[in-house]
């Protein structure tokens, strides 16, 4: 399964939550302000054990346009629009975390 | 002349998830034409609104960071971040843009108008305004 984070997880818990129910095969793909989930930071413990797997992807245009692209936490993909469709056809269902 | 009263923005939400930071910088550009003591605080994820770098070209958004340079001309020159919430994010004040005023009681010097405060220094200072209003 791909699992979409669009929210910040300071401003919300969808991460936490996603995170808690992922299985061993699913990855997580961050888009628009949950590619702040993508930068080195305080929170980023929650996902440093999937990343190092290669399960989480950030969108690149919106880590560029936050300006975090030198921040990212260790292991992170990034994957642009067209990288986003593979991961849909790779994973199948997928699952917005809204 | 209408009383001066003491203005604080709060932008507590980063710039392109929801409409928040550009409708607060719309205010604050109205505002500023009421010759207002106008600040602006950034706290919790506010602080990527003025993170330097933001390129939106892959979004296909406007990049109204760059609108934050104009704002020392309107004599908005009192923008105060969270250290706190910088911390939090593996941000530092070098990673904020170099926002600047030219201050007019000191010939024109350049100055900065970013000031990185705690928490506590930040709440001494809306303590001490006349209207807040949170973003």
């Amino acid at each position: 399964m791909l699992h979409t984070v669009n929210k910040s997880s300071f401003e919300r818990n969808s991460l936490q939550s996603c995170v808690n129910i992922i299985d061993d095969t699913s990855v997580i793909l961050f888009i628009e302000d949950g590619v702040i989930n993508a930068a080195n930071n305080s929170k980023s413990s929650m996902i440093a054990d999937l990343a190092a797997q290669g399960r989480v992807f950030a969108l690149q245009g919106d880590v560029e346009a936050r300006g975090i692209s030198s921040k990212l936490a260790d292991n992170i993909k990034l994957v642009d629009y067209a990288g986003f469709v593979d991961l849909v056809v790779e994973h199948g269902t997928a699952v917005s975390w809204v | 002349m209408a009383t001066t009263k003491k203005f604080m923005y709060l932008n507590r939400r980063s710039s392109f998830g929801t409409v928040y930071a550009i409708e607060s910088l719309e205010v604050v550009l109205i505002a500023a034409a009421f010759e207002q003591d106008v600040s602006l605080a950034f706290i919790d994820d506010g602080v990527y609104q003025i993170v330097e770098g933001q390129n939106t070209d892959g979004i296909g958004m406007k990049n109204f960071s760059k609108t934050f340079h104009a704002l020392g001309d309107y004599d908005i020159n009192k923008l105060y971040v969270s250290k706190e919430s910088l911390e939090e994010r593996g941000l530092s004040e070098s990673d904020i843009m170099p926002l600047v005023y030219e201050d007019e009681d000191d010939d024109w010097a350049e100055k900065s108008s970013i000031k990185v405060v705690s928490n506590d220094e930040l709440k001494a200072i809306m303590s001490e305004q006349d209207v807040c209003l949170s973003f």
